[in-house]
């Protein structure tokens, strides 16, 4: 008997046109599982990577979202020099440079058989073109100004070899070189950077289904080791969960960076997943308002420093992963130290410095935080435990756009929590401008003596002092470095452990 | 005479709502603190630049003619141009329209093919366990937030048994059978709340009817309850349901944009959700405005619609 039959419906058209219109959706539904699985209407060897932040455009030199180099730098676009997961500088399209005694010249060899896929060489005019371009572009992010500001000029020596002077020395200029500011782009391209690309890597860009996908091409010109896929997809997610449950169900290769630790324990299944956990650039720093009149006073900096136990913050808002620094440098950082005992955890001594700097009957801070999960988390971690040493902490969430504008633009807080992200951003304190408005001229003495020393050496040493001294100075409390916490199919491999570049560097990446 | 009258009236309604709406809408994403230039300028921009780029973008004019110049746009047509990306916002929203119209439309089909029959049975067998099952899982499916029915049908048909994809969409044109296969689930968790929402409705409208004259007769002749229902209930119980889908349409839009959301769907509320975030004033603007004129319009329907079922309404007189 049937359904209908049961209920005395009467076998009307209406019933039929219901049954049949109930048994094509099934049917087109289910019919699409095996049919319409993305992965069989792409051609062979398709990589999807899943992502949370989409880019606007694919112009990267007048947009500073970090989601442009995410997918262009080192795949599309290639850099003279690139940043490996240990943070050392290796060659890309130049295979060899060499540094003046004054540190005022760079001289690039650049590889013979670099070429962009037009075809047309990356040589030493294409190099000086691409500097004057960027030298001439108004428009340019600031970003990308400030960092070509101590170029003076960028001369063709010989067809493959390129010289680029420098108005003082700095260390810091060649790792700024490996990112968005380094990117050569093809001289004879005329089209719009925003929607196409004209690179040099093995990839060029496809197309952006904007609101889901950026669609990358193997560039089959390529002049090094050929693309390992022939297409790549970064899909966005705007949801993480959602981003979780299509690495779950297959429809996804990688899980480019896992948004919340506590979602580790998903992909526990060592048959089908590889997690990969290594550092980032990301620095979670809990900023001082230094213009504020009493985190102006050193003794209460140290005392809130004192008050928070930093690897406990780390076991309970997130879950454990992550690495304590104590100060403005990550460990792929050439001048890296672990100076999370600077400082430590002493809530008695706390107390003491409090009371001694006259807020020994209480302080009220407002704590202003961006709606992120780790900040979130640990503004809830650190009010508690300013309160046991007295300290009121009110706690504001902010979303992103508005804590740009009202925290970092307007600085109006006590106290924030964000993650620096950027690659070797510890300069940042040497800006008296910056939301932190913090002034130090020994800091600035520190740094600026060492990015301009001769030799690399010292150089490294002097920046460790400058990181030394921060730390000692309470600047500001590096609560811990975000994890690089990576999932991918076990197919996959070549995935570095580090995050030490702003590029999801698809050149190392294979499937089995 | 009276119809046309009636037509007109119904139109101007329909305008000043929209300028109000237009009016509120201005009003409240001006209000929004923080700005695109910041966004776009990014973290190293220098207060000056932002300045600068606020002036260039038109964002340092009086309110008042920045409203002008948008509502005066949108009356030729333009919605204007996205900060962000520098696309046209039309071009932006008409690809996002078609998802959420896919998605909106089956869901209320959806929702009518579950909620009309499961309704009839509450209401007939409204004594018996059949009845209660129905209301108790009406009662359920209520409480159940849009967001997490749409998490469980993915845990269950994408990540359990990997029936369907857990999310994304391929547009029609490109592939019928996995575009279809991408909506399944985000559809049928939309119909479901929404069914449980109308499921109550078309109960107590069918429960009336059977307490008509024109019910009894009909039973009287010996024609099946079913068949007395179907064919007279239903047009009167329409006219009521009609209304509460006019109603409902609303509610169905805010659902999508979470489904949008949980299913990773490329539809206007996805659109609208990262504009807000980034302060793409134009295309929340935009986005809004179209919303709301997608929930006027459907209104104005549903007041017409009655002419259409209800012949009493086209002459003015009472049965």
């Amino acid at each position: 008997m049937s359904f209908a039959d049961r209920l005395r419906l009467p076998k009307s058209g209406l019933v039929k046109a219901i049954a049949v219109m109930l048994g094509l959706t099934l049917g087109f539904g289910l019919g699409g599982c095996t049919t319409g699985n993305p992965a069989s209407t792409n051609p062979t060897r398709t990589l999807k990577v899943g992502a949370t932040l989409e880019p606007a455009s694919m112009d990267a030199w007048h947009n500073t979202a970090a989601a442009i180099p995410q997918v262009l730098l080192y795949n599309v676009y290639e850099t003279l020099v690139k940043v490996d997961a240990d943070g050392q500088i290796r060659p890309l399209l130049a295979q060899a440079w060499e540094v003046s005694p004054d540190r005022l010249t760079y001289s690039f060899h650049l590889n013979p058989a670099a070429k962009f896929a037009s075809g047309a060489p990356v040589d030493a005019a294409a190099v000086v073109a691409n500097i004057n371009r960027m030298k001439a572009d108004p428009k340019l992010t600031e970003t990308l100004k400030a960092q070509l500001a101590i170029v003076t000029g960028a001369a063709v020596v010989g067809e493959r070899e390129v010289e680029i002077k420098l108005s003082r020395p700095s260390l810091m200029w060649l790792y700024d070189m490996t990112t968005s500011v380094g990117m050569m782009l093809d001289p004879a391209f005329t089209g719009d950077v925003a929607s196409a690309t004209a690179g040099s890597g093995p990839y060029a860009f496809k197309a952006h289904d904007k609101g889901q996908s950026v669609t990358l091409v193997a560039n089959n010109a390529y002049w090094g080791t050929p693309a390992r896929f022939d297409e790549v997809v970064f899909r966005y997610y705007a949801d993480p969960n959602a981003e979780n449950a299509a690495m779950l169900s297959g429809d996804l290769d990688i899980v480019s960076s896992l948004q919340a630790p506590d979602a580790l324990s998903q992909f526990s299944d060592t048959t089908r997943f590889t997690t990969i956990n290594g550092t980032t650039n990301g620095e979670v720093v809990l900023g001082f308002n230094h213009s504020k009149k009493a985190l102006s006073n050193l003794k209460v900096r140290q005392a809130l420093t004192m008050a928070i136990n930093r690897r406990e913050l780390i076991d309970t808002v997130w879950n454990g992963q992550g690495t304590l620094i104590g100060s403005m440098a990550v460990p792929t950082d050439p001048w890296f130290e672990d100076l999370s005992g600077t400082n430590a955890y002493n809530p008695t001594q706390a107390k003491k410095l409090l009371k001694e700097a006259g807020y020994g009957d209480g302080l009220t801070l407002r704590l202003r935080v961006p709606v992120i999960p780790y900040a979130v988390k640990s503004a809830q971690f650190v009010a508690s435990q300013l309160r046991d040493v007295g300290v009121t902490v009110k706690v504001e969430e902010l979303d992103f756009t508005r804590w740009l504008s009202e925290v970092f633009t307007n600085g109006d807080y006590d106290l924030t929590i964000v993650g620096h992200t950027e690659p070797r951003d510890f300069p940042k304190f040497a800006n008296p401008k910056y939301y932190w408005r913090y002034d130090s001229k020994k800091f600035q003495q520190l740094y600026q003596a060492a990015d301009v020393t001769p030799d690399d050496a010292k150089a490294v040493a002097g920046m460790k002092a400058s990181l030394r001294y921060l730390a000692d100075d309470a600047a500001a409390i590096w609560l811990f470095d975000l994890p690089n916490l990576v999932i991918t199919k076990n197919t996959i491999t070549g995935l570095p452990a580090n995050a030490s570049s702003i590029s999801f560097d698809l050149t190392s990446i294979a499937s089995r | 005479m009276q119809l046309g009258l009636r037509i007109a009236k119904r139109l101007g309604v329909f305008s000043v709502s929209l300028l109000g709406a237009s009016l509120l809408i201005f009003a409240i994403t001006q209000a929004l603190p923080g700005d695109v230039a910041q966004v776009l300028l990014g973290t190293d921009a220098t207060p000056e630049a932002v300045a600068q780029l606020r002036a260039q973008l038109g964002l340092d004019r009086p309110w008042l003619v920045q409203y002008l110049d948008w509502i005066g746009g949108i009356l030729t047509g333009d919605f204007g141009v996205s900060h962000l990306s520098g696309d046209a916002v039309v071009s932006l929203l008409l690809p996002r329209l078609a998802v959420t119209m896919w998605l909106v439309g089956f869901a209320m089909f959806g929702s009518l093919l579950l909620a009309v029959p499961a309704g009839m049975i509450a209401a007939l067998k409204r004594r018996s366990w059949q009845g209660i099952l129905v209301s108790a899982s009406a009662q359920v499916g209520m409480a159940i937030p849009v967001f997490w029915g749409g998490i469980l049908a993915v845990v269950i048909f994408a990540v359990w048994l990997r029936w369907l994809p857990a999310n994304g969409y391929v547009p029609l044109t490109q592939n019928p059978a996995s575009w279809a296969a991408h909506l399944v689930l985000p559809v049928l968790t939309l119909s479901a709340v929404q069914a449980a929402v109308l499921i109550r409705y078309v109960r107590s409208a069918f429960v009336e009817v059977l307490n008509e004259d024109y019910y009894r007769t009909a039973r009287s002749i010996g024609w099946t309850p079913m068949r007395a229902l179907f064919r007279h209930g239903l047009r009167n119980v329409a006219i009521s349901l009609v209304t509460v889908l006019g109603l409902q349409v609303s509610s169905v839009l805010v659902g999508a944009i979470v489904i949008e959301s949980v299913f990773s769907l490329p539809g206007l509320g996805s659109l609208l959700m990262t504009a807000v975030a980034q302060r793409d004033l134009l295309v929340v603007q935009g986005t809004v405005m179209f919303l709301v004129l997608a929930v006027l319009a459907i209104s104005a329907l549903v007041d017409f619609s009655y002419l259409l079922i209800d012949p009493r309404q086209r002459t003015g007189r009472e049965a």
